[in-house]
Order: C-alpha cells, then sequence, then structure tokens
C-alpha cells in the first residue's frame, strides 16, 4: 500500500510539472500583458515594471525561476492586487471555496444517490419516472441558469434567501444547489441503473432466500455493489465541482478562489493564474489518489497494483 | 414416514407483454423426511419457477400464484406475507442456485454471507455465529476454514464458491432444502464432489432434498423419488427405479433414450426430441407433448390425458395407459432396460380428480 501511494505520489509530481509547464507557455502565447490598460502606459514605466517583476528576463530564465518558486511553495506577488501575494489570495479564499464545495458534493452525493435508490426499488412507477425526469432537468439546465433561476424565485420573488454574497449559512445555500444540481442528477442516474443492475443479481436471491429483510438486501448486498460506479465518478465530480464553482461564485460574487482565477485570466494576471492552477491541479490529483484507495476499501476484487500481489 | 411438504394442485402464472405465461399448470407432489425428489425436464419445463415459489422467491409481480396450495409441516404458505416468509426462508427451507459465480456477494466476506442468517434466524452473537460458520465450512469441507472464513468469494474456486453456498443453505439446519441445478456450472469431477458432500449431509442432518437437474445421471445418482416436467405439468412421478426402468410415458422415454450410454457405439446418433416446447402463454389444447410425441393418439389433441396410478408410487399422465390405448413399443434404447417391476398394479388405475 505504501508503496503504491508513494509511486502514484511521483506520478502526480510529473503531472503536475507537465501542467506547469503547459500553462506557462499558453500564457505566454495568449496576447496582451497585466500592464495593458487603455490609456498607454509610457515605455520607460512599463520597462520598470517588467524588470520589477521579471518579465524582461529571457524566457528559460522566467521558466527555471518559476518552477524553482513552485517547488518552494511561493506563487509571487499578484500583478493586480498590490501589496497581495499569490499565497495570500489562496489561503484567503480557498476556506470559502473548499466549504461552498463541500457542500456541494454533500448534497449531490447525498441526494443523488437518494434519488437513484428510490427510482431503481420503484422501478417503472411514479416515484422513478418523477425522479429520473428531475434527473434529466438537472443534466440539461447549465449551472449559471439555475442559479439565475434559483437567485430569481427562491431570493428574489419568496424572499427565502440572500440573493448574493458570502455572509452566513444561509447565503451559502443557494449557491450549493445551483452547482450541486448536475452532479446529483447524473449520480442519481447512475446509481438507478447500476442499482436496478445489481438487483437482478443472483447474490440479491441468495440475500432473499437467506431471510433476510428487504431493507436490509438494500443496504447490505445491493448498495455497496451499487455505489461503486458512483465512487469512480467522484473524481470528475471534484474536477466539475471545482470548474462549476468559478461562475457559480462569480454569479453570487463569492470571494473564493474560483472568483480570484476567473478575475486574473482577464486581467493577465500571470502569477495569480498560475498559482491558482498549479493548486487546483493538486487538489483534483489528490481526490483522484483518494478515489482510487476508496475503490480497492470497497472492492476487495481490486487489487492496487503494486501493493500485496496474491492471497 | 412423515410428510415434509404437499404441493396441491400449483399454478403459477407470469404477467408479460406478450400476455400470461402459465409457467406451472397445477402440479401436484409430497415430500417425506429426509427424503431427496428430483425433478427433471428441459429448460421452460416449469422446474425451477415452482422450486422459488416454494420458497416465494419469483417475483411477484409479474409472478403470481393463481391456484393451489404449499403445505409445508401442514401450513399454507400460499397466502403467508413477505414478512411472514422471512422467518422461514433461510430457515426452514433453503436454497441452493445454479451459477456460485454469481450467487455469492461479492464485497462480502464469505464468513460474513454465512453469518447473517445465523444470527437472523437463530439469534446468536456474532462471535458464536463466526464460531459456527467456521464449523459449516469445515463441515462442507473447505481446508483451513480459520482463514478461509476471512476470505472473500472471488478468492475461491468454483466448487469452494459451491461449498460455501450449501453452508450458507445449511446454517440454520433447515428442514427443507431445494437445489436448483446445483452442479450445472461445475465441471464434471466438482460435481461429483459436491454431489457426494450433498448426500453425505442429508444423512447427517436428516435434510429433505428437493433437487432440480436436467441430467439424469445426476438424478439417477442422488434421487429417491423422481417428478418428470413438461409445460408446466409433472407428467411422470415415481421412484427412481420405477422411472429408469419402467418408464410410461412417451416424454420419460424420450429423455431416457437421449442420455449417452456406454452401449452407445460411435455409430449410432444420439437419439433426440424433435421439435421445442410448446409456447405456455396460449398452452396447447389436449395433451401438451404431443406435436412432438411420435407415440401421439388423435385422443391426445382434443383432450388432456388424466393421470393414471401404475403403482403405490408410480403415476403417469398420459392416455397410453388407458385400458382402450393401442399397445405401443418405447424405443429400442428404453425397451433394454426395462425390467419387471413386482409392485406394479395388475393395470394402471384412473387417478380420480381431487386426489
Amino acid at each position: 500500500m505504501a508503496k503504491y501511494i508513494g509511486k502514484r505520489l511521483l506520478y502526480m509530481i510529473i503531472s503536475l510539472w507537465l501542467i506547469v509547464t503547459a500553462t506557462f507557455f499558453l500564457m505566454r502565447v495568449a496576447p496582451g500583458n497585466p500592464f495593458a490598460s487603455e490609456k498607454k502606459l509610457p515605455p520607460e514605466i512599463e520597462a520598470n515594471l517588467q524588470a520589477h517583476y521579471g518579465l524582461d528576463k529571457p524566457w528559460y530564465q522566467q521558466y527555471t525561476d518559476y518552477l524553482v518558486n513552485v517547488v518552494t511553495w511561493d506563487f509571487g506577488p499578484s500583478f493586480k492586487y498590490k501589496s497581495q501575494t499569490v499565497n495570500d489570495l489562496i489561503s484567503e479564499g480557498f476556506p470559502v471555496s473548499f466549504l461552498l464545495g463541500m457542500e456541494a458534493i454533500f448534497i449531490a452525493v447525498a441526494l443523488g444517490v437518494l434519488f437513484g435508490v428510490i427510482a431503481a426499488l420503484k422501478q417503472n412507477k411514479w416515484q422513478d419516472y418523477t425522479t429520473m425526469a428531475i434527473a434529466v432537468l438537472g443534466i440539461s439546465v447549465p449551472s449559471f441558469i439555475m442559479a439565475s433561476f434559483l437567485q430569481y424565485f427562491l431570493a428574489i420573488k419568496l424572499g427565502v434567501f440572500p440573493v448574493a454574497r458570502w455572509e452566513s449559512f444561509q447565503h451559502t445555500i443557494l449557491p450549493a444547489i445551483a452547482l450541486a444540481a448536475g452532479p446529483m442528477a447524473y449520480i442519481a442516474r447512475l446509481t438507478r441503473s447500476s442499482m436496478i443492475e445489481v438487483l437482478a443479481n443472483d447474490y440479491i436471491k441468495t440475500a432473499k432466500a437467506k431471510g433476510l429483510s428487504s431493507g436490509v438486501i438494500t443496504v447490505k448486498h445491493a448498495m455497496r455493489n451499487a455505489l461503486l460506479p458512483v465512487v469512480t465518478y467522484l473524481g470528475p465530480l471534484t474536477a466539475s465541482i471545482l470548474t462549476g464553482s468559478f461562475v457559480i461564485e462569480k454569479i453570487f460574487g463569492i470571494p473564493g478562489l474560483g472568483f480570484h482565477f476567473v478575475t486574473s485570466i482577464t486581467n493577465r494576471d500571470y502569477t495569480v493564474i498560475m498559482g491558482v492552477t498549479v493548486f487546483y491541479s493538486i487538489i483534483l490529483l489528490v481526490a483522484i489518489l483518494l478515489v482510487d484507495i476508496a475503490y480497492g476499501i470497497i472492492d476487495p476484487r481490486i487489487k492496487l497494483a503494486g501493493g500485496k500481489k496474491g492471497e | 414416514m412423515e410428510k415434509v411438504l404437499e404441493v396441491k394442485d400449483l399454478k403459477v402464472s407470469f404477467q408479460t407483454y406478450g400476455g400470461t405465461v402459465q409457467a406451472v399448470r397445477g402440479v401436484s407432489f409430497d415430500l417425506h423426511k429426509g427424503e431427496t425428489l428430483a425433478i427433471v425436464g428441459e429448460s421452460g419445463s416449469g422446474k425451477s419457477v415452482t422450486s422459488q415459489t416454494l420458497m416465494k422467491l419469483i417475483p411477484m409481480p409479474p409472478g403470481k400464484i393463481t391456484g393451489g396450495q404449499i403445505l409445508f409441516n401442514g401450513e399454507d404458505l400460499v397466502p403467508k406475507s413477505d414478512k411472514e416468509m422471512e422467518s422461514i426462508r433461510g430457515k426452514e427451507i433453503s436454497m441452493i442456485f445454479q451459477d456460485p459465480m454469481t450467487s455469492l456477494n461479492p464485497t462480502m466476506k464469505v464468513g460474513n454471507q454465512i453469518m447473517e442468517g445465523l444470527i437472523k434466524h437463530q439469534k446468536v452473537s456474532k462471535a458464536d455465529a463466526k464460531k459456527r460458520a467456521i464449523e459449516l465450512l469445515k463441515l462442507v469441507g473447505i481446508p483451513m476454514p480459520e482463514s478461509r472464513v476471512n476470505q472473500y468469494p472471488h478468492e475461491f474456486s468454483g466448487g469452494m464458491r459451491q461449498r460455501a453456498m450449501i453452508a450458507i443453505a445449511l446454517a440454520a439446519s433447515p428442514k427443507l432444502l431445494i437445489a436448483d441445478e446445483p452442479t450445472t456450472a461445475l465441471d464434471v469431477t466438482i460435481q461429483a464432489q459436491i454431489l457426494e458432500l450433498m448426500k453425505g449431509l442429508q444423512d447427517k442432518l436428516d435434510t429433505s432434498i428437493i433437487f432440480i437437474t436436467h441430467d439424469l445421471g445426476v438424478v439417477a445418482n442422488v434421487a429417491d423419488r423422481v417428478a418428470v416436467m413438461y409445460a408446466g405439468q409433472i407428467v411422470e412421478i415415481g421412484t427412481v427405479d420405477e422411472i429408469f426402468y419402467d418408464p410410461k410415458h412417451p416424454y420419460t422415454w424420450g429423455l431416457l433414450a437421449s442420455m449417452p450410454s456406454l452401449e452407445n457405439d460411435g455409430n449410432d446418433e444420439l437419439a433426440a426430441i424433435p421439435g421445442t416446447p410448446p409456447d405456455l402463454t396460449n398452452p396447447p389444447v389436449g395433451d401438451a407433448f404431443a406435436p412432438r410425441n411420435k407415440y401421439a393418439l388423435a385422443i391426445d389433441y382434443e383432450e388432456e390425458p388424466p393421470m393414471f396410478q401404475v403403482s403405490e408410487t408410480h403415476f403417469a399422465k398420459t392416455w397410453l395407459l388407458h385400458p382402450d390405448a393401442p399397445n405401443v413399443e418405447p424405443p429400442d434404447a428404453v425397451k433394454q432396460r426395462i425390467r419387471k417391476m413386482s409392485s406394479n398394479f395388475d393395470k394402471p388405475v384412473l387417478v380420480k380428480e381431487g386426489k
């Protein structure tokens, strides 16, 4: 197990290096620069600024400097937010994004699995049709439209929740729902189909022949097997929650990491773009690793490569 | 002998898009304590449905028991609710399924799968259940049960999984064990071992067994009595000797003739019963076997044959036993094996309805 994780960590570092390199060069290729504004700066000032941030050095030196900085976990100063470093931005924004993301993942998994199991147990009955109709809506409606709808109806019309901003738990509910709707619908459909497949298995009949009640059969025998595909989806889910949060944070005016990320790109705030990309990549890679480890725990037939072989 | 099970005129049908399939059409048999009854027949003859109905394991709906009684220890199971059945399933009646590769839960330890039933039915503690699970694994001939009990099904071979299934089924010492083609998915050497194991355990535990199979070789090996099913009905039932050495029904003749034997030399083509079983959505008028039966009489197409009693234990549902029926010779392969049964009545007796 330790050997397996060590190997995976090594691959993660390689992936990270590839991501850093690709982002670094793509960013340089994109037209514009952090100091471009409507009023043209005098060339001397611009040259000074460039020198201050090290942008006058040749590209390979900037690249190696940056790599060294990343390794020492120093993403440098922000070009736009004066007197703030990228590290500051991350440590400020991440807790907010993390809370929002966790809330959304919780809603998506809990409700998605619940709906999926209900739909499967009541296959081709009204409960099934209702939940699946909701699921199709959830998958087809993009999160930003969902967000606007929620704001309009629940906040403006009914006044149940605040429209935007990030102040209390109340404020977190609408963005979390908007973010969770798509993944939840997907999980519901996934759970339903895999649950139906599992319920048709012989071992469910064996369990029934033992005299177990249908509740015990559903929870102990069916769900554990049916949830394997859902666990697999948790990796991509993290990714979609992360990317979804860029838009949602912008719509709800939440000072999270996604908000900074989107702003930094329009500003060509090189260091922020790089720093946040690296940070997001690490989160994603760790999430995928955790999913793989969880998979091995849930399904004993999956032996993690590099782990103990055989019996 | 004490009667464990008495099935009376059981009828089961399934609601499908194509119409109502009458899978079981009036099956009656009984089973004594410690006895093994084999139910044989082609695929689709209703043998599995019959056996699963005994535990009410068929999905309802679309399945439905449309008539008859299942008297288990004198108590009718048909009107019982699912909740009431839970205390009978696994405790009084157990079942072993065909494919050991799929009938164990892949994500649960074998020991836990054995313990579940024990904890539910015998209200024992987890530790005691585990001790008992180890004993059971030992009983069914699994070496090193102490470590095997903590393993998952994928770490077991096919034969060992079927042994584990038997351990699960026997966990609560049921009075009746239903084995639905338990050896079909196993290779021949393992088949023999599993059959030996089942016979040995039956002697030890005095369980009655219903053995569903389409393998007549297996039947000869394990059964005391044999019921031959065709198109949802029992067409012939008798002791093993009566079915193998004095069969009366043309369908049984067909089955026996199509069994390869050592006497068959390479030149003889193996006999087969032509055609396919009838569609039970619209069961044919008269004898369901008539269209495939070269001995069919005119009446077979018009009226369903009644049950005739050949001996105390031997019944067959064919017009050929009627006093007015012409005398027909069974096929050679069957004729060779026929022996005179001393227990036979002088003449087959028509069984009155509602016996």
